[in-house]
C-alpha cells in the first residue's frame, strides 16, 4: 500500500497516456463535430431500423413519389405523409428505410475496404522504406498496380469470383467480400507510397541510430519507432481512402457489377435517382449528404485524432 | 603497439569506411567518398580518446564505424576482447550492452513519441529480463544518476531544454552498464554553460562508473579539458595522435599546429602576440582526395615528397603517433 502511494507520488501524470489524448482530442471542435454526427450516423443506420419498422424493399405503388415532410411548408399541395417522413420513391418504397439499410451497406464497404487499404499500404511502404533490398521490388509492383486501369479489372474480378464467392457465402455476405476485397487491393497505392517517403526519411533520423546502437532488431524498430511517426500521414490516407471506397461501390452498383438491384446502397441510391433529379431533387440530396457528411465527419476526426496522438501538439 | 601497462579496450585497425556513390541514368557506382580511410587507434580502459578535427572529416562516421552502425568496407575492430569488423548485426546484438554511444543533436536523438521513461527503458526492454518494476526503477536511478528528476518520466522528450534532452541520451547509454561510450559531439548542440555541465556529467559518471570514452568534438579546448589522449583527423586520416599535454604543448603535425593556432585566447595581449596559422584552400573532396599525403594541398611546410607519396602513420616519439614526411626523414637521419 505503502509502496504503491509512494510510487503515485514519485512519479506525475502516471495516469492513463489515453487521457492526455480525450483531452487534446475535445480541444478540436471539429472533431468533436465529426464524431459526434459519425455516432449518430452509426446509430441511424444499425438502431434505426429497429425504431423504423419499416422493409425499405416493400412496394407501395399507391403511396408513390411521396415528398418530404418539410415540402408542406412551401406547397401546401405537395403530397406528404407522416408515414415517409424522407419521402418515397418511383415505386413507393421509403427513402428513410432506404438510407438505413443502405448506410449500414456503405459504411461497413467503406470501413473494411479502407482498413484493409490502409494496412495493405502501410505494410508495403514500411517494408519498401526499410528493407532497401525490397524497395525497389515493391515501388515496381506498386506502380504496376497503379497502372493497371481499375474499373476494367474490378469488372474482371467481379465476373471471374461472383459466383464460386456466392456459393460459398450466401448472395449478399459473397458479393461483399468480393466488393470489399476489391476496392482495399486497388487502393493502397497512395498509403504504400507516402509511407514508403516517410519511412525512408525517418530511418536517417538519430533516434533510429541509436535504437540501432541499442541493438533493437527490425521489427521492433518498425513498430516502435518508425509506425508511431509515420501515424499522420497514415491517417490522412485512411480518412480519404473511406470517401474514395464508399463512392467506389456507389460506381460499381451503378454499373451493376456490386450488389443484387434490390439491395440498396447509398451509392446505389444516389444513382437510381439521378434521372429525376429535377422533379424530385430529395432523393439525391438525402445519400448526397449521407455520404459527404460521414466523409467529412472522418476527416475531422482523422485530423483531430492525428493532432491528440502526437505528444509534440498535446498539452500545448 | 602502445607501451603503456593498460590493455587497450578498444582496437582499431586500418578501419576503412567507403560510401559509394552512384550516378547516371542506371544508379552505377562511379565511385565512393572515403569517409574514413585507413584508421587506427587503441582506446585504453579508463580513458577518454579525444578525436578531433574539421567539419567533415570522418570524425562521427570514424566513431559509428566503431560502433558497427555501418557495415564497414574493412579493417578490425576489436572491443573488449571481441573482435567486431565483420560480425552480422544480428549477432553483433548480444555485444551491443558492452558498446553505447551518445549523439550529437539531442533533439533527435530521442523519439519525440516516446516518453523519458520509454526512451530510458528501452535498452532495458531489449537485454535484460527485468519485471516492469524493476525496470522503472532502474529508469529512476538512471535519472538521478545524470541529474534528471524523477518526477519527469512520463513527460516527452520536448518538455526538456538542450541539456536536460543530452542528459536523457546519456541515461539512456548508461542504462546497460556498457564500458564504452562513443560521444559523438555530444556537446556541439548545446550552449556553453550547458556544455560545461554536460562535460562535467560524463567526466563524473567516468569516474563512477569506470567508463572508457571515445570523445568526438571540434571543440579543442573542450577536448583538451576532458581527453587523456587526442587523436586528430584530417579527411578521413588519423594526422596525429598524442598524449593530452604533449599534443597542445608541442603539436607535430602542421595540420594539428595550424588547429591548434586557431584556437581563440581569452587574453587580448596574448591573442595579438600568438601568429595564427592560417590555411589557404579549402579541404579537398573526400570522393576524391589530393595524390600523396592528404593535406598536401593545405599544408604551410610542403614538400616534394608529399605530392607523390602517402606517409606512414608511426610513432614519432613513445606513446606520439604521426603521419608526415617531415618527422619521417628525421627518423631517418636519427638511427
Amino acid at each position: 500500500m505503502t509502496d504503491t502511494t509512494m510510487t503515485a507520488t514519485a512519479v506525475e501524470k502516471s495516469r492513463n497516456q489515453w487521457f492526455d489524448v480525450w483531452a487534446q482530442f475535445r480541444t478540436h471542435k471539429g472533431a468533436v463535430a465529426g464524431l459526434a454526427f459519425l455516432v449518430f450516423i452509426t446509430l441511424f443506420v444499425t438502431v434505426g431500423p429497429v425504431l423504423w419498422d419499416v422493409d425499405p424493399g416493400k412496394l407501395n405503388i399507391r403511396n408513390k413519389d411521396v415528398r418530404p415532410i418539410y415540402m408542406a411548408i412551401f406547397d401546401s399541395d405537395a403530397k406528404v405523409s407522416w408515414g415517409s417522413p424522407m419521402g418515397t420513391d418511383n415505386l413507393g418504397r421509403d427513402i428513410m428505410a432506404n438510407i438505413m439499410a443502405g448506410g449500414r451497406v456503405s459504411l461497413a464497404v467503406g470501413w473494411t475496404a479502407m482498413i484493409l487499404a490502409v494496412f495493405i499500404g502501410t505494410l508495403i511502404g514500411v517494408l519498401a522504406g526499410y528493407f532497401k533490398r525490397l524497395d525497389g521490388l515493391l515501388m515496381r509492383f506498386t506502380d504496376l498496380v497503379l497502372a493497371l486501369p481499375l474499373l476494367p479489372l474490378l469488372l474482371v474480378m467481379m465476373l471471374l469470383f461472383r459466383d464460386p464467392l456466392r456459393a460459398t457465402f450466401g448472395p449478399e455476405n459473397g458479393i461483399f467480400i468480393l466488393i470489399v476485397t476489391g476496392i482495399g487491393i486497388t487502393s493502397w497505392m497512395q498509403t504504400a507510397r507516402i509511407v514508403r517517403g516517410d519511412v525512408m526519411a525517418l530511418k536517417e533520423r538519430e533516434f533510429v541510430l541509436a535504437a540501432r546502437s541499442i541493438g533493437t532488431p527490425a521489427h521492433r524498430m518498425i513498430t516502435r519507432h518508425l509506425l508511431p511517426n509515420v501515424m499522420s500521414p497514415i491517417m490522412v490516407s485512411a480518412t480519404l481512402g473511406l470517401a474514395t471506397a464508399i463512392i467506389t461501390e456507389s460506381a460499381l452498383s451503378f454499373l451493376g457489377l456490386g450488389f443484387p438491384s434490390d439491395f440498396p446502397t447509398w451509392g446505389k441510391i444516389l444513382f437510381d435517382s439521378v434521372d429525376r433529379m429535377t422533379a424530385f431533387p430529395e432523393r439525391v440530396i438525402w445519400p448526397g449528404l449521407a455520404i459527404s457528411l460521414t466523409v467529412l465527419a472522418v476527416n475531422y476526426i482523422g485530423d483531430g485524432l492525428r493532432d491528440a496522438l502526437d505528444p509534440r501538439i498535446r498539452g500545448q | 603497439m602502445l607501451d603503456t601497462e593498460n590493455t587497450p579496450l578498444v582496437s582499431v585497425r586500418d578501419l576503412k569506411m567507403h560510401f559509394p556513390i552512384h550516378a547516371g541514368l542506371l544508379r552505377r557506382r562511379v565511385g565512393e567518398v572515403k569517409a574514413v580511410d585507413g584508421v587506427s587507434f587503441d582506446v585504453i580502459e579508463g580513458e577518454t580518446l579525444g578525436l578531433v578535427g574539421e567539419s567533415g572529416c570522418g570524425k562521427s562516421t570514424c566513431g559509428r564505424a566503431v560502433l558497427r552502425l555501418y557495415d564497414i568496407t574493412s579493417g578490425e575492430i576489436t572491443i573488449d576482447g571481441d573482435e567486431i569488423g565483420d560480425t552480422s548485426q544480428a549477432a553483433l546484438r548480444t555485444k551491443r550492452p558492452a558498446m553505447q554511444m551518445v549523439f550529437q543533436d539531442p533533439q533527435a536523438s530521442l523519439n519525440p513519441r516516446m516518453t523519458v521513461e520509454a526512451i530510458i527503458k528501452e535498452p532495458l526492454d531489449e537485454h535484460t529480463k527485468l519485471s516492469e518494476l524493476e525496470k522503472r526503477e532502474k529508469v529512476g536511478e538512471l535519472m538521478d544518476a545524470v541529474g534528471l528528476n524523477r518526477q519527469f518520466a512520463k513527460r516527452y522528450p520536448q518538455a526538456f531544454s538542450g541539456g536536460q534532452r543530452q542528459r536523457i541520451g546519456i541515461a539512456r547509454a548508461l542504462a546497460l552498464n556498457p564500458k564504452f561510450i562513443v560521444c559523438d559531439e555530444p556537446i556541439a548542440a548545446l550552449d556553453v554553460s550547458i556544455q560545461a555541465q554536460v562535460v562535467n556529467l560524463l567526466e563524473d559518471l567516468q569516474e563512477q562508473f569506470g567508463l572508457t570514452y571515445l570523445f568526438i568534438s571540434h571543440d579543442l579546448s573542450m577536448v583538451r579539458h576532458i581527453a587523456t589522449r587526442v587523436a586528430v583527423m584530417y579527411l578521413g586520416k588519423i594526422v596525429e595522435l598524442a598524449p593530452r599535454e604533449a599534443l597542445y604543448a608541442e603539436p607535430l603535425h602542421p595540420y594539428t599546429k595550424a588547429l591548434l593556432s586557431a584556437v581563440p585566447d581569452p587574453d587580448p595581449s596574448l591573442a595579438k602576440a600568438s601568429n595564427r596559422i592560417v590555411l589557404q584552400g579549402d579541404v579537398p573532396s573526400p570522393a576524391n582526395p589530393p595524390k600523396g599525403c592528404n593535406f598536401c594541398t593545405r599544408c604551410p611546410s610542403v614538400m616534394d615528397i608529399c605530392k607523390t607519396t602517402e606517409p606512414t602513420y608511426f610513432e614519432v616519439q613513445p606513446g606520439r603517433f604521426t603521419a608526415c614526411h617531415l618527422y619521417e626523414n628525421n627518423n631517418d637521419t636519427a638511427e
